[in-house]
């Protein structure tokens, strides 16, 4: 807060020629973010049976044939199962964790903190596999559960880089506080800490079950034939050539618009400011 | 709330911290489990019978030269991530709140739709039938639609949409952290904005954009999706050459230490990235 409030103000000084050009470019370049999201609308209301632009009429076929094919629904609802499970897994994990890591001096405290990472960095074909050939052997290929497990090792690091920094800018002195004023220390957990780490943990969970809902190569291996959404998407794109993975993905882009403005609303400071 | 008499002492900030290290066991059992063991056997199984796995894979050139291609095209997509996120995260970092606010929600939305969803708009652009092509034709500059897609130019596209997003923020954060009074100065004593954007952002942006170059470079190294659908096997990266030996010919052994490698030569390109900064930050 403390950063972004400094550089306010900048941008009303030196409109200059610069100025302007990099408002061109940068808007250029949002444009460049957006429109493939954009393009997937009038493509997911075609009347066309095959990709084709513009679409020839409108209709709403392919959300139709979305929500009448069971495996397509089958695998909506086992891809949120399976991200659901992956967050509070993730969180009941790596709350503990990030507590431990924040306010504990241990040996290996560091060795932790950047080895904690290492799923992030680890190219995700080769964790892949190597879960792969784990799951063959002990027969998990399939269940949702090892999905949601396997799920929660690529998620734990996000998770826990979150919630890490909202605990690192956490003055402790306000639970001591609490404490002083005789709260016992459950007390103080839930009207001081919890309230003030809200906004990280939202954060945290909405990262986790995004993490595991977008998640396809982990999956493609391990799902076998209870395939997740993303596994049945990829199947459906590399077999057909029609616009059902289209309504999918409209559908998609507008939940994860919701969940965003959802975040922000959640997110809003809870405190008065200047807490720091 | 009434003060009980028994008021905390100092000892009693030990309830802050219940056996710090107990409280990472779960998360340590996790990663041993299911990261740390499957890593071991997977790349013991590239060991058996000596190096010879090793062998095939770094001889006879075909593995070497789609290594050499994943660098190739991870190199031009930070380089592409990198001259288009810079100007972004700098518009962000200097503009009013709400274009700001703005600004990152054109960010954020792409980065939190799935890259399945992404790549598959850009097949949806790039196809035959594909609205670049469509337009092109209709606008008379085109007789016949081009193959944009199944190319390296479709893949880079991809992978750079992919991963622009993960360039700008580490860079904005970099840059917000700069003092505005530096900039003031500089123009107060007749600095050009040319010569403020290269003496003082760049320089002072520069552990946000290794930061930024780090990130996109080492994961653009692993990627398999984009490639693998934009690319419709004409454009081979060492992840899909990784996939394609487990799922196709069950080699498993080949498939560790190609695994082997490509780690390897992640961590590598990892540690040599960071080692760079730390030089600087050290000058």
């Amino acid at each position: 807060m403390v950063e972004t409030t400094r550089v306010k103000g900048q941008g009303r000084r030196g409109a200059g020629a610069g100025r302007i050009l990099l408002r061109v470019v940068c808007g250029l370049i949002f444009a460049f973010l957006m429109l493939p999201l954009l393009v997937l609308f009038p493509i997911s209301f075609s009347s066309g049976s095959y990709l084709r632009f513009p679409p020839p009429g409108f209709s709403l076929k392919w959300y139709a044939r979305y929500f009448d094919d069971p495996t397509w629904i089958d695998a909506t609802f086992r891809s949120l199962q399976v991200g659901a499970a992956t967050t509070v897994l993730a969180l009941l994990i790596g709350i503990p964790l990030a507590f431990g890591l924040a306010r504990g001096r241990f040996r290996g405290r560091a060795l932790i903190e950047n080895g904690i990472s290492a799923p992030i960095i680890v190219p995700h074909i080769v964790i892949s596999i190597a879960i792969y050939g784990l799951f063959s052997r002990l027969g998990l290929i399939g269940e949702w559960y090892g999905i949601a497990v396997a799920h929660t090792v690529l998620a734990l690091p996000f998770v826990v880089i979150v919630l890490l920094s909202g605990l690192r800018d956490f003055d402790t002195s306000l639970e001591l506080a609490a404490r002083g004023l005789g709260a016992s220390p459950i007390e103080a957990a839930r009207t001081v800490t919890l309230p003030i780490l809200a906004p990280s943990v939202y954060s945290a969970a909405f990262l986790a079950f995004i993490t595991s809902f977008d998640e396809l190569v982990v999956a493609m291996f391990i799902s076998g034939a209870n395939m997740t959404l993303p596994k049945k998407m990829f199947d459906s794109i590399m077999s057909e050539i029609e616009p059902t993975v289209a309504a999918v993905s409209a559908i998609q882009i507008v939940l994860v618009s919701a969940l965003l403005l959802l975040g922000t609303w959640l997110r809003r400071p809870v405190t008065a400011p200047h807490v720091r | 709330m009434t003060l009980t008499e028994t008021t905390p002492s100092v000892a009693s900030r030990s309830w802050l911290r219940p056996g710090p290290f107990a409280l990472t066991l779960p998360a340590l059992l996790l990663l041993t489990l299911l990261f740390m063991l499957p890593l071991l056997r997977l790349f013991s199984l590239s060991f058996a019978g000596g190096f010879g796995w090793y062998e095939k894979a770094l001889t006879g050139g075909l593995y070497t030269a789609i290594l050499y291609r994943t660098f190739e095209i991870a190199g031009i997509v930070t380089f592409f991530s990198l001259i288009i996120g810079y100007p972004v995260a700098f518009l962000l970092a200097t503009t009013t709140p709400v274009w700001r606010a703005i600004g990152f929600a054109f960010v954020m939305l792409p980065l939190w739709t799935s890259v399945l969803v992404r790549t598959y708009a850009w097949m949806v652009l790039l196809g035959r039938n594909g609205i670049i092509n469509r337009l092109l034709i209709d606008s008379g500059l085109l007789e016949a639609p081009l193959s944009l897609l199944n190319s390296r130019l479709a893949v880079i596209l991809g992978m750079v949409h992919v991963m622009l997003p993960f360039m700008i923020l580490p860079i904005y954060s970099a840059l917000t952290r700069i003092d505005p009074d530096l900039p003031k100065a500089a123009r107060g004593l007749g600095a050009s904005e040319a010569r403020i954007l290269t003496t003082i952002y760049l320089p002072l942006a520069l552990r946000g954009i290794v930061a930024g170059v780090t990130l996109v470079f080492v994961v653009s190294l692993g990627f398999y999706i984009t490639p693998a659908l934009l690319g419709g096997g004409k454009v081979m990266m060492f992840a899909m050459v990784i996939e394609q030996q487990v799922r196709e010919f069950l080699a498993w052994n080949f498939a560790g230490a190609l695994s082997v490698i490509l780690l390897a030569v992640t961590l590598l390109m990892f540690w040599l990235l960071n080692q760079g900064v730390a030089r600087h930050l050290r000058d």
